[in-house]
């Protein structure tokens, strides 16, 4: 019996009290990797050792970079009277030796369900002059037993929007938009940036990893590297003409708060992962710069379109099994319908009732043909368990998804977190126009390797 | 002097400057970013290469998420031990309590998969909820007719190292419940090797060769069979600082077995175990055939590492390891190969630990406990540092400051232990040191430091390898006073 073989197809028992190998991790990753958009923000972990060092461990994996935060470092004795003298003693630790400008706490399941109050912790913390002036203490809720990481991503950028977004004057900076690009890569952030650029418009991106995550090699090793949004222009979030928030999941909390506080209008789209996904972006984007789309952006359409429409052929007929977070999943979604490949499965671990509603209105008629679950028992072991009684092509997902790689033959085209085992998320955009030909091209080296792989020698084809 | 968290200063000492006086097994500082983990961490690693057990995590996802296939322990059958087992605790779980869930994912992990036997994890939260993870423990055994062993690890009951006393408490149940007739008086036990990269068959392979029944290996390639009878064993071998210790000493108390604590690392280590091995069953076959062994593998392994220590004579080496005790051997097998090192650390060492580590290292090297990543950097670079020895969350560091890594953690690929082990490593440290990507990055250059450094080094070296290997150039392939490696 291997590893590979522990999974058996046949009648799918349900499973309500039991995960096997998740598709899906805690919510306190996603407050840290948000924290770390954050120029000069040191996370912080209020609970036990373990959680600041797995985390901070899966984040090293993915991006291979020094990931810099702190921890409470629990103990029995603070799990009995509370983490106050835990926090006050870091905050003091962390403004003395470390000097960020921002410690960014988000909680855990311990410190949460023993009850730490952390804005009155950190409240107690300005009072004994613990905080220097002009840093800032700021915080999210984030126990592991509520959402997933994707939340814990939503729940500290709407931290960033509550602590510092102000509103200065009633007349808004008419031609700069706020953007929350969501959990994305460095590379993608970095491209946002880009288009938005490009379209003509200024931009406050929030938060923003590039150049925190993916960073140049310059023999030093910097505790806070010179990316991230600073804390000035997180304040004037508040003064910008309008919000676009991409992934309802991960960003729709922040821009709703930003909308009640400072009066900044907002929409909500999916991640512009793909052709429709990313016009829709570009048409949001056209509504507060006059209505333009330069030509290097409609060039970079029409050369996706090209490429899709020169190798249509080999999405015929295709069908994929997808698995990660919920935002990732309906625009991936929407991109293989887009190309004629059929999203057979898809699973997500993250709750939320929202996903099936969207991944209805992505799928349309072609809803019966694809299994789609979230939730309790939604996870890798299930989607074998599918794969094993009817076969897809194409699996693309994390790291996680090699076993099933494996043991099935199909090929895995690595997208979402953690990518455990290779290279390239860091640095090549999934999110534009430029971003989908990126993926399709991954696609297609995926479908015609293994053509290659497996065709007969008489098959075996120079020119695909 | 480099800047430290007032709290930490005790916990750092640079040697030769100032009187022994090393503060260490303390709770880290909060507010410090360690390189630490929790009690479950240390239960889990430990646990983990049980390949025919179930492992259930109980809690939230993110404690089986984070553990997932996560160490290079190999198995040479069951790989049940690789898959990520959680009850996924939500919030109505944690008002209410977990255990229907514990049971209910119990009884259908177990009717899955027909285990041998099953671990369940505490986690922090269950610790606060207070589910009797026992008790349900013990009803789900006597329905099923197998054994399901709680571990009381709740990640902020201490430091890692309860967590290993956690993972020994749940061994121990399982001793004594198999037969152990078919025995032999030449036995033993593998404690504290976890078959990283197959390193728990190299050293099975040793003592088979010296004549010598391997009863369990605990935990590497381990079987939950071979542990229950594992009390019918002779000897306990015991590696790696603390890990299996405590397990040791119960099954000491209980049934009588003596351990020797040994390391496999380096000539010098990994020669002294089998010896002290063959010595301790008193058996000439048995000393004949490790002597034998030893001079075999050593013979073999020479002509390499005198090539490897050609170019690596002179460089220096930072050590940051878990245990302390796999630190003494990383200092004896770089010094081995001609390098010095320069910082030396680790996460749990204990006095005794540093105070070893402190006889072991030159004059100006620099001893740290549970450090941080700033610190870490800033001696690496003021020692200017040629290599880095590490786990997961130094490599970045490293290859941000330019300079060679090396992992010693459980995420490497390749065995380190053993003699085929120093190959290995000599192996990979020249992979890394001499890699020409190095010139690529604005390192800073000091002739001056590297020349005496050599000098330095070449002080401690007292060549010794009489016959056949008078030719070698390489000093240290001594081992304990009145046994010669080469007859």
């Amino acid at each position: 019996m291997t590893l590979l073989r522990h999974t058996r197809g046949g009648e799918i028992t349900e499973r309500q009290a039991l995960t096997i190998n998740p598709a899906k991790t805690c919510q306190p990753i996603g407050a840290m990797y948000a924290a770390l958009g954050i120029h000069r923000c040191l996370p912080h972990s209020h609970g036990s050792q373990g959680c600041c060092s797995y985390h901070r461990s899966t984040l090293s994996r993915h991006y291979k970079e020094p990931v810099m935060a702190a921890t409470s470092s629990f103990t029995e004795g603070s799990s009995v009277f509370g983490g106050q003298a835990n926090l006050l003693q870091a905050i003091d630790n962390i403004f003395t030796v470390y000097q960020p400008d921002v410690i960014a706490v988000h909680t855990t399941c311990l410190s949460e369900t023993i009850g730490d109050d952390i804005p009155q912790i950190s409240e107690k913390a300005s009072e004994k002059g613990l905080i220097p002036d002009g840093k800032c203490v700021i915080h999210a809720s984030t126990p592991s037993y509520v959402g997933a990481a994707p939340t814990g991503f939503a729940n500290m950028t709407a931290g960033m929007v509550k602590y510092f977004s102000k509103s200065t004057s009633p007349t808004k900076v008419a031609d700069r938009v706020n953007v929350i690009p969501g959990w994305v890569e460095p590379a993608d952030m970095r491209e946002i940036k880009r288009i938005v650029a490009a379209m003509g418009l200024e931009s406050i991106v929030f938060p923003d990893t590039s150049d925190v995550l993916d960073c140049p090699q310059t023999g030093m090793h910097e505790m806070f590297p010179k990316g991230g949004v600073t804390v000035e222009q997180l304040r004037a979030t508040g003064d910008s003409a309008a919000t676009i928030a991409l992934g309802p999941i991960c960003s729709d909390a922040a821009a709703v708060e930003l909308t009640n506080k400072c009066g900044v209008p907002h929409t909500t789209l999916p991640l512009p992962i793909g052709l429709e996904a990313t016009d829709r972006f570009i048409l949001a984007l056209r509504e507060y710069n006059g209505g333009l789309v330069p030509q290097e952006i409609t060039d970079e359409r029409g050369r996706l379109i090209d490429l899709i429409t020169d190798m249509h052929q080999y999405f015929y007929n295709k069908t994929a099994a997808l698995w990660g977070d919920p935002d990732q999943l309906v625009s991936l979604s929407e991109l293989l319908l887009t190309v004629d490949i059929l999203p057979k499965y898809v699973v997500t671990g993250t709750p939320g009732k929202k996903f099936l509603r969207r991944m209805g209105e992505v799928l349309q008629e072609r809803k019966s043909e694809v299994q789609v679950r979230q939730g309790t028992g939604a996870d890798l072991f299930l989607m074998h368990q599918w794969i094993k009684n009817e076969k897809v092509d194409l699996l693309i997902g994390n790291t996680y998804g090699k076993y099933i790689s494996r043991d099935e033959g199909i090929p895995l085209v690595r997208h979402g977190f953690p990518i455990l085992d290779r290279v390239g998320h860091q640095f090549f955009p999934t999110v534009g126009y430029r971003g989908a030909i990126r993926l399709l091209e991954q696609i297609l080296e995926a479908l015609m390797q293994r053509q290659d792989d497996q065709c007969s020698e008489e098959r075996f084809e120079l020119t695909m | 002097m480099i800047s430290v968290l007032e709290q930490r200063a005790a916990q750092i000492h640079q040697n030769g400057r100032a009187p022994f006086a090393m503060d260490c097994e303390k709770h880290s500082v909060a507010g410090s970013v360690s390189q630490r983990a929790c009690v479950f961490c240390g239960s889990r690693v430990v646990l983990y290469p049980v390949a025919d057990a179930l492992h259930l995590i109980h809690g939230p996802v993110g404690c089986a998420a984070y553990t997932w296939d996560i160490r290079g322990a190999l198995s040479s059958g069951p790989q049940l031990h690789r898959m990520s087992f959680s009850t996924d605790l939500r919030e109505k779980d944690v008002i209410y309590g977990g255990e229907p869930k514990l049971y209910q994912a119990l009884v259908q992990l177990i009717d899955l998969y027909q285990p041998k036997a099953a671990f369940v994890y505490s986690t922090c939260i269950v610790g606060v909820i207070g589910d009797d993870v026992a008790a349900i423990c013990r009803r789900v055994e006597s329905e099923k007719g197998i054994s399901v062993l709680p571990v009381h690890s709740e990640g902020f009951k201490g430091t890692k190292k309860d967590g290993y006393q956690a993972a020994c408490a749940a061994l121990f149940q399982l001793v004594g419940t198999g037969p152990i007739d078919e025995i032999s008086p030449l036995s033993l036990n593998i404690l504290g090797d976890f078959n990283i990269a197959g390193e728990t068959w190299l050293i099975r392979n040793y003592y088979e060769r010296m004549g010598i029944q391997v009863v369990a290996t605990i935990t590497g390639d381990g079987r939950v069979d071979d542990i229950r009878r594992s009390h019918g064993a002779a000897l306990n071998v015991v590696q790696c600082s603390g890990s299996m210790t405590h397990l040791a000493r119960l099954m000491e108390d209980k049934y009588g077995i003596p351990s020797l604590r040994v390391s496999y690392f380096g000539l010098e280590d990994m020669s002294r175990a089998l010896y002290e091995v063959a010595e301790h069953f008193g058996d000439s076959r048995v000393q004949q055939r490790a002597e034998a062994l030893v001079h075999d593998e050593v013979a073999a392994l020479l002509p390499d590492l005198r090539r490897y220590k050609k170019v690596l004579s002179g460089k220096r080496a930072a050590i940051y390891t878990g245990g302390a005790f796999k630190a003494f051997s990383l200092v004896r097998s770089l010094r081995t190969l001609g390098m010095k090192t320069v910082l030396a650390g680790s996460q749990t060492g204990n006095r005794e630990d540093y105070q070893l580590l402190r006889e072991l290292c030159d004059e100006d090297t620099i001893l740290v406990d549970d450090t941080n990543p700033l610190e870490l950097a800033k001696f690496v670079q003021e020692k200017d540092v040629d290599l880095l020895i590490g786990g997961v969350k130094e490599r970045p560091i490293a290859y941000k400051l330019g300079i060679g890594f090396c992992d010693h953690n459980h995420e490497r690929k390749i065995g380190l232990a053993g003699f085929e082990g120093l190959r290995q490593f000599a192996r990979e440290v020249h992979s890394t040191v001499m890699s020409p990507v190095w010139r690529l990055v604005p390192r800073r250059r000091r002739p001056s430091a590297a020349v005496e450094a050599n000098e330095a080094a070449a002080v401690h070296f007292q060549p010794r390898c009489p016959g056949e290997c008078s030719t070698c150039d390489l000093p240290h392939c001594d081992v304990p006073v009145g046994q010669e490696i080469l007859p």
